[in-house]
């Protein structure tokens, strides 16, 4: 096996068990700091013995026991005896009261104890990340734009806080369940949509690194959880974003608008695997969540070779289902999206701003309206409109395609 | 485990009848289901006293230590297994004395 071969070995079986060997330490030790600690310290180890030793034949468990020995080193280098150490330990509920899943996976323990409603969200994020994705410190720091030992010190208070309030260590209960899912999905969903559309003036307009990852611990989660139709809506949501991507941005950096996007550059492979997600939902025939209908808004996108073939009423008819589970200002607003299609520009403003109150400080709101009246020909009102939306765009590539848009008004 | 659940109020209002009768429900459940260790009310913070001995004399200042709009008005220290079941008591807690609380374990 050559460099090459153990390097792709190694990057798999960081990406295949690096969750796994975390959840699993984190069970037998009842530490976190712990866990990844000797995660860390095997996956190390991997990279300087698998180039000489070869790869073992079955990496996970390899990884494992090595991370196992160091844990146990690390405890009698530190010395604790064994009542402290169990005074500290995470509460681990041997007995789930009632097994939701067939696959009681230490991993989902983990994924639940990482975005636990008491930790703030940002620290939901960077948790997740670090425990379960086995980002870097430096890794999650970048993708958040913010200090490394910013970063790190708040991994490490949301460590200590798991400890000290005892944040339990497993699957809620059968009560709990459906809203600690939804935490966890807003938590990847955060993920994604921060490398969808990213913010701040010195990044990439689309950072792929955290859609795959979030992505990557979606699949995970439906794994773990097949039978819930959350969790393969937002897997599926994001499959049909993700299969646009390349299409999304031109070479200069500019922002391409769905109806402006060269569909043929569309990924093929995710939209197939989105919409088949979206139909094993439908068939399911049990009422959807957010994340389906919206998975579901986006296979219709998805469905058109040619804007002009989109089916605009079953878009609206999906949204209308929408505004009826979450009556954010943000879905009415793309709700007017659809309603300008079927019924017309001036309609769509009407109900646009209606909004005004709620979203003024939100660029898409200006920037939908700047559209909208550029289609009834109100260039100067377009104009200013566009100007707001230039003005509170984060991303270089939306603020680039709303300069052009602007510029190009008679 | 055992954690503090502190009431945070903004006024000097003591609690009304209907407040005083679900607290007083709450804290038979939580006596009936072995949560109580103690709980307690308190006087309002301008009849607070600080006191620092850490010199060579002690040393008492009128009022709260801390000015601030929020402030403790009373406590609760309950027995749970962990922090979810802690969290779901003080839910309980906020709704039966109609103000906001806050959770700290104790080491």
């Amino acid at each position: 096996m050559n460099v090459a071969d153990v390097r792709k070995a190694i990057t798999r079986a960081h990406h295949e068990e690096w969750a796994r060997v975390v959840a699993s330490l984190t069970r037998r030790f009842g530490d976190l700091d712990v866990a990844e600690e000797a995660a860390a310290e095997a996956f190390a180890t991997a990279v300087e013995r698998w180039p000489t030793d070869g790869v073992p034949p079955n990496p996970g468990a390899w990884l494992t026991t090595t991370a196992n020995r160091k844990a146990i080193d690390r405890m009698r280098r530190e010395n604790k005896r064994d009542d402290r150490q169990k005074e500290a330990q995470l509460l681990y509920d041997d007995d789930p009261p009632e097994p939701l899943y067939a696959i009681d996976d230490d991993r989902l323990r983990l994924i639940f104890t990482c975005c636990h409603p008491a930790l703030a969200m940002q620290t939901r994020v960077a948790l997740t990340l670090r425990m379960v994705a086995g980002l870097t410190v430096p890794e999650i720091a970048r993708a958040f734009l913010v200090q490394e030992a910013a970063m790190g010190q708040r991994i490490t208070r949301a460590k200590t806080k798991i400890k000290e309030a005892r944040i339990p260590y497993r699957v809620p209960s059968a009560e709990e369940f459906p809203a600690r899912v939804s935490g966890v999905l807003a938590v990847l969903f955060l993920v994604f949509n921060e490398g969808y559309l990213a913010t701040g003036p010195d990044t990439d307009p689309v950072r792929h690194d955290l859609t795959a990852e979030a992505i990557r611990l979606t699949r995970l989660i439906r794994a773990l959880m097949p039978q819930d139709g959350e969790v393969a809506g937002l897997l599926a949501l994001m499959l049909l974003i993700e299969a646009r991507r390349t299409a999304r941005v031109t070479a200069s950096g500019e922002l391409v608008t769905l109806d402006e996007q060269d569909r043929g550059a569309w990924d093929a492979a995710l939209i197939a695997e989105g919409h088949r997600l979206v139909r094993e939902r439908l068939a399911a025939g049990v009422a959807p969540g957010r994340y389906q209908i919206l998975a579901a808004i986006n296979a219709v996108h998805t469905s058109a070779r040619d804007i002009r073939d989109t089916d605009w009423s079953q878009v609206l008819a999906l949204y209308d289902q929408l505004v009826h589970l979450d009556p954010s200002p943000i879905i009415a607003l793309n709700r007017a999206v659809a309603v300008a299609e079927l019924d017309g520009p001036e309609v769509a403003l009407a109900a646009v701003d209606r909004l005004a109150d709620k979203l003024a400080g939100y660029h898409a709101y200006h920037a939908v309206r700047a559209d909208l009246l550029r289609r009834l020909g109100r260039s100067q009102k377009s104009r200013a409109a566009y100007d707001k939306a230039i003005e509170l765009a984060g991303n270089t590539a939306e603020t680039a395609s709303l300069t052009r848009r602007r510029d190009q008004l008679g | 485990m055992q954690y503090l659940v502190s009431v945070i109020y903004d006024t000097a209002d003591l609690a009304t009848p209907e407040e005083m009768t679900a607290i007083d429900a709450f804290n038979d459940r939580l006596i009936a289901e072995g949560h109580w260790v103690f709980a307690g009310g308190l006087g309002a913070p301008s009849s607070a006293t600080v006191i620092d001995n850490r010199g060579e004399e002690a040393m008492f200042t009128d009022g709260p230590f801390l000015e601030s709009k929020e402030y403790l008005a009373g406590f609760w220290i309950m027995d749970a297994p962990d922090l979810d079941a802690a969290l779901k008591l003080a839910a309980e807690g906020s709704k039966a004395c109609n103000r906001k609380v806050e959770v700290r374990p104790f080491l």
